[in-house]
């Protein structure tokens, strides 16, 4: 029997998009984590919700994705929508015809909603702006990856309490090719946390400080002041050239490996966003440990999309 | 004889120093001698309140034809020419096939002509195909009436080559028109390096790929004593190695645009095409510097860096989409905005940008001027009318421009060339 939403205490929500986090204010952010909290207690026996019932949600990838692509679609038809999928391999663009036109071709099928992912940074921005739905941004190249940083900021919720600002994150690995930590960065530091970025100086930008994060190169350094230790993944295929001599020695210097976990405070919350280089970023006995929360990660990415999904609906019902 | 009397406009001539309200009068051509009146019943224009400038030069322009007309063509780049208030236009070889040869050359001249707009200075490739490695027909390139050398965007990167290029050139001397950049510092990249590219996460190009260029081709002029001229600087260093080579008397000029005087990196947040320009939009800093360059003679050039690209062009993945913007028509209005209304520069030094700076890069000696006996090309504009940027009435064939939809000011009424009327604001 499918359950319907209690009304909540809140503002209505406004916002057509969910281009990313750097849009949004704290307040924001907070009730998008409140809603994924209300669907994961409604859904704990993975009960089907009608909040979407006659809403069609299309997924756009244009850049391989497993585990993003599938959470969406799950969650929407956990909300009752109807989905569409949509791969860039087997479409029109192979003939040549623009992502802009295929977009406008899928909505024109009648969608409210399309999750794009996009290898050009950007790209969902130019599809809000030219598009009568509402974008959900599934990440686009280095610029954000925004349910994957709420997710984040979710489980570490779960874990450490609402209270970010007891709390310092460290984000380490390869910042400048990462929309996850641009995502992270965003929303972290909104809602009051330490931040520390980690890392090679190749791979960090200094930019990010104007943001109010620190900058630190040293891994070992800062283990013993992370609440929160959250292992990026090198992006091999976004970066362009050398920006490490080897993957053995960016492993010596930032793996997350027992030794360092030693280092750390015992409760610390190890995140990776995956798909996790096990030996690169991460030792197996880590990421498989008490302090992992990976496949938290991946089960509370269902919620939280299916929050930003229902509160995008909000926006645009009457 | 033919005349043409125009009359209580002001007059600013940047060659004399001229600024004041009078009449000019246009005889077969040519610019008459001061106080002339005509002795035809001839047409007369009413300046009153609009000034008069001798006609705009733009030292680089894409026109685009042969290769690209779904960009623009001669015919419609020059017509965008005289709605912009330029009587003479030096158009970039960066066509396909690249204006390499004299045939290439006489082309682009023969289609002006017959387009009847403007006039057109061709410029000829430096290199064979623009590939940067084997000197391109100069001789014959001259002899088809090519009034200097470049490779357009693409950086002369082998500084040998360049080296050649510059000591072969002298033998004209013609002017090597230089786009200052390292390629291997931006690649891939879309805007400038910085604060905003790394927010963004779109691959930034660092100023400094502008700056160790700069310093090179500075080496390579002193080295040679050829000419060479920085196109599209942008970064307050380069302004810097541009005056202290220029004070040591290295024959070494540069150019800058209208949008890196107005726009700052921050527009690319909105990730729009239209603000993806190669050199980038940088920051205020730089912005700053370049206008101090501007005021003190440092820079002597405004170039409206006119690059016209076709809608689906630019309707794609910003990495994918191409570079530049188009401007010759809202050069004026952009150059008011960025320069005169917050009082950087009075309207002779804004125009001396347009009229004589450009005509000195290419000997040109009977244009930029209103002195009598001087090419009867004028421009005559109100500087402060406000209208409202709308592309899609652009006489340019694209409508790539940033200014889409803005209030500005600033509006050229006539442009003369040869003492014909060749625009008129409806």
């Amino acid at each position: 029997m499918p359950h319907t939403l209690p009304s909540v205490d809140r503002p209505r929500w406004t916002r057509r998009h969910l281009l990313g986090l750097q849009d949004l204010s704290a307040d924001e952010i907070r009730t998008i984590l409140a809603e994924a909290a209300r669907y994961k207690e409604r859904c704990a026996g993975g009960q089907k919700l009608d909040d979407l019932r006659g809403v069609t949600v299309a997924n756009l990838f244009f850049e391989p994705s497993t585990r993003t692509k599938t959470s969406f679609s799950l969650a929407a038809k956990r909300l009752g929508a109807d989905t569409v999928d949509f791969t860039a391999s087997t479409s029109s663009l192979t003939k040549g015809e623009t992502f802009l036109d295929t977009a406008l071709t899928i909505q024109a099928m009648g969608v409210q909603q399309m999750v794009v992912r996009h290898s050009t940074s950007g790209t969902p921005a130019l599809l809000s702006a030219n598009l009568e739905c509402s974008v959900l941004n599934a990440g686009d190249g280095t610029h954000e990856h925004p349910t994957q940083g709420l997710l984040d900021i979710f489980t570490i919720q779960e874990r450490k309490g609402p209270d970010f600002s007891k709390l310092t994150v460290t984000l380490v690995g390869d910042i400048k090719h990462s929309r996850v930590a641009r995502s992270n960065i965003w929303g972290l530091t909104k809602l009051g946390a330490r931040v520390i970025l980690c890392g090679p100086p190749t791979l960090v930008p200094t930019e990010f400080q104007a943001l109010g994060v620190e900058i630190r190169h040293n891994f070992d350094d800062v283990l013993e002041e992370s609440d929160c230790v959250n292992l990026l993944r090198v992006q091999f295929e976004r970066q362009r050239g050398a920006f490490f001599p080897s993957i053995s020695e960016y492993a010596h210097l930032y793996a997350m490996t027992e030794e360092r976990l030693n280092r750390a405070p015992e409760d610390v919350v190890v995140l990776a966003p995956g798909p996790i280089n096990r030996g690169v970023e991460i030792t197996p006995s880590v990421a498989d440990g008490p302090n992992s929360v990976i496949l938290n990660q991946v089960s509370n990415g269902l919620v939280v999309r299916m929050a930003c999904m229902s509160l995008l609906k909000e926006a645009v019902s009457g | 004889m033919s005349e043409l009397w125009i009359r209580n406009g002001r007059l600013i001539d940047p060659s004399s120093g001229t600024d004041r309200r009078g009449d000019l009068l246009v005889r077969n051509g040519l610019i008459a001698p001061e106080g002339a009146v005509p002795v035809t019943d001839c047409p007369v224009i009413d300046a009153v309140g609009l000034i008069v400038s001798p006609g705009w030069i733009d030292c680089r322009v894409a026109l685009r034809e042969p290769g690209f007309e779904e960009d623009e063509t001669i015919e419609s780049g020059t017509s965008a020419a005289v709605a912009g208030g330029f009587t003479t236009i030096a158009s970039l070889p960066d066509t396909q096939p690249v204006v390499e040869t004299r045939a290439a050359a006489e082309f682009v001249a023969r289609q002006a002509e017959r387009a009847g707009h403007c006039n057109v200075l061709p410029l000829g490739a430096v290199t064979k195909g623009t590939e940067g490695q084997e000197l391109a027909e100069i001789g014959q390139l001259v002899a088809g009436g090519a009034v200097g050398f470049t490779d357009g965007k693409r950086p002369l990167a082998n500084a040998e080559v360049m080296r050649r290029a510059l000591q072969y050139c002298s033998m004209w001397s013609k002017p090597i028109l230089h786009h200052p950049q390292v390629p291997e510092l931006v690649t891939g990249g879309v805007m400038n390096e910085g604060f905003h590219s790394a927010v963004l996460g779109l691959r930034g190009m660092p100023t400094a790929a502008e700056e160790i260029m700069v310093r090179r081709d500075i080496a390579l002029a002193e080295l040679t004593g050829g000419r060479i001229h920085l196109t599209g600087i942008s970064s307050r260093r380069s302004v810097d190695e541009l005056r202290e080579a220029r004070n040591r008397g290295i024959a070494v000029s540069a150019d800058v645009t209208p949008a890196h005087l107005l726009l700052t990196d921050e527009a690319m947040t909105s990730y729009g095409a239209n603000y993806k320009l190669d050199p980038p939009l940088r920051t205020q800093t730089h912005i700053e510097a370049l206008i101090a360059g501007l005021k003190d003679g440092t820079i002597e050039i405004i170039s409206s860096d006119h690059t016209p690209v076709a809608a689906e062009k630019k309707a794609r993945e910003l990495d994918v989409v191409p570079f530049g913007i188009i401007g010759l028509e809202t050069a004026l209005s952009a150059c008011r905005a960025a320069l005169i209304e917050p009082g950087y520069l009075t309207w002779g030094e804004l125009l001396s940008k347009f009229t004589i700076g450009p005509a000195r890069l290419y000997g040109l000696i009977t244009k930029g001027t209103l002195q009598a006996g001087a090419d009867a090309d004028l421009t005559i504009f109100d500087p402060d009318v406000a209208w409202t940027v709308d592309a899609s009435r652009f006489r340019s064939k694209s409508g790539n421009t940033p200014f889409h939809g803005q209030t500005m000011r600033g509006r050229v009424r006539y442009t003369i060339v040869d003492g014909l009327v060749r625009y008129q604001d409806e």
